[in-house]
């Protein structure tokens, strides 16, 4: 649309010609006291006005008609607009993500919780049998002990073992959960070009609209919305550019203790 | 110790549990918002709440809040475990009386040495 851009900068040129033409005639009549030709200069400008108007909203239309087509919506058909519409594709693709991660994260978390008790009866075990160890390299032990302690070891390498290889196939199992990156790394890259196509298609709309307001005259009171801050935001991006946004715990701490905390 | 972990994601809470056991903590219950932490609090005896903030339904600073507003609940030590990290909702946090303040991400040790300094503010 760069060669339309010009043309929606302000009023067609041909428009201001026009108005600067007929406001000196206008002028001119009145000062005359021809005031039939006044009149008549005023009903021609206002047909000016219009017909601006009238093109302008056309081609408000037709952006309109391109955006929606270029959204894949046919407003005709709802099941059709439905099953066509990328930001409903574009949920159900942000809600895989969610499904995606949550699933690792659990996988992750189950093999975790699986594998730490394995590690503490390893250390356990692995300080009660140094302990002997030690008072048997102090010859403290006696043979009835040392017997059972022949056996404690036997099993302790043979858990040994088996505990090892469940830890290292945990290991290897939360290696694999962490393959949803790649996915989600893809779905998310898709989503953000869709949001990034729809911002630009927008924002033609926007331009487009604005040219009727201008004809119109038509201005439009925006209020400010003041966020409050006790309102939740989720994570800050881009932090450490931010003033008002703490950069991490330390930042938090100082925060804290200069309000006497 | 009866602690209540209060996140809207399963994830966080598991986290947050399983880090309080490390720290011996091991009677801990959950809820997914405001609105299910609170008449969990007012009737099971919780000596510590851990809440998010950002939540569906009653956010954790609206269950601050109310905690503090509660005569019966108005000492329970709150820290707040969030991502939400504007120093403006720090600074309300800290003056509707919250006990600690942790940013996500966090760590173990971070967890452990907020939750310490509440214990021995409180003893």
């Amino acid at each position: 649309m760069g060669d339309n851009k010009e043309n929606h900068q302000g009023l067609d040129p041909e428009v201001i010609d026009k108005l600067r033409q007929q406001s000196s005639e206008l002028a001119e009549s009145i000062s005359s006291g021809d005031h039939a030709r006044a009149m008549s200069v005023i009903s021609d400008l206002s047909e000016v006005r219009d017909q601006s108007l009238y093109r302008e909203v056309g081609r408000l239309t037709r952006s309109l008609h391109e955006a929606i087509r270029n959204f894949q919506i046919d407003p005709r058909s709802p099941e059709q607009k439905e099953a066509l519409s990328k930001m409903s594709d574009a949920s159900d693709r942000l809600a895989y993500v969610v499904q995606m991660t949550s699933q690792a994260a659990n996988r992750t978390m189950d093999l975790v919780e699986e594998s730490m008790p394995a590690a503490h009866t390893m250390r356990d075990e692995a300080t009660a049998l140094h302990e002997e160890w030690q008072r048997l390299r102090r010859r403290e032990i006696e043979p009835a002990e040392f017997r059972e302690l022949y056996g404690r070891i036997d099993r302790f390498f043979a858990a040994l073992t088996t505990d090892s290889d469940m830890l290292y196939n945990n290991l290897s199992e939360i290696l694999l959960a962490q393959d949803f990156q790649d996915l989600t790394g893809q779905v998310i890259q898709k989503v953000t070009a869709l949001v990034k196509e729809m911002e630009e298609n927008l924002l033609g709309l926007v331009v487009m609209a604005s040219h009727v307001d201008q004809l119109t005259g038509t201005v439009h009171q925006i209020d400010e919305k003041e966020e409050s801050a006790e309102q939740g935001e989720g994570p800050q991006i881009k932090a450490q550019e931010r003033e008002d946004v703490v950069s991490g715990q330390d930042d938090v701490d100082d925060l804290l203790s200069s309000l006497g905390f | 110790m009866k602690i209540l972990i209060v996140d809207d994601f399963s994830t966080m809470r598991r986290i947050i549990k399983n880090l309080l056991r490390d720290l011996g903590f091991t009677n801990t219950d959950e809820a997914d918002d405001g609105n299910t932490a609170l008449p969990m609090l007012r009737s099971g005896k919780y000596d510590f709440l851990v809440t998010d903030w950002n939540m569906p339904g009653m956010s954790g600073f609206d269950l601050l809040k109310a905690v503090r507003a509660d005569e019966n609940l108005k000492n329970l030590p709150v820290l707040m475990v969030t991502a939400e990290a504007k120093r403006d909702q720090i600074v309300a946090a800290a003056q509707a009386g919250v006990n600690g303040y942790v940013v996500k991400p966090f760590t173990a040790a971070v967890l452990k040495e907020k939750i310490e300094k509440i214990f021995e503010r409180i003893q």
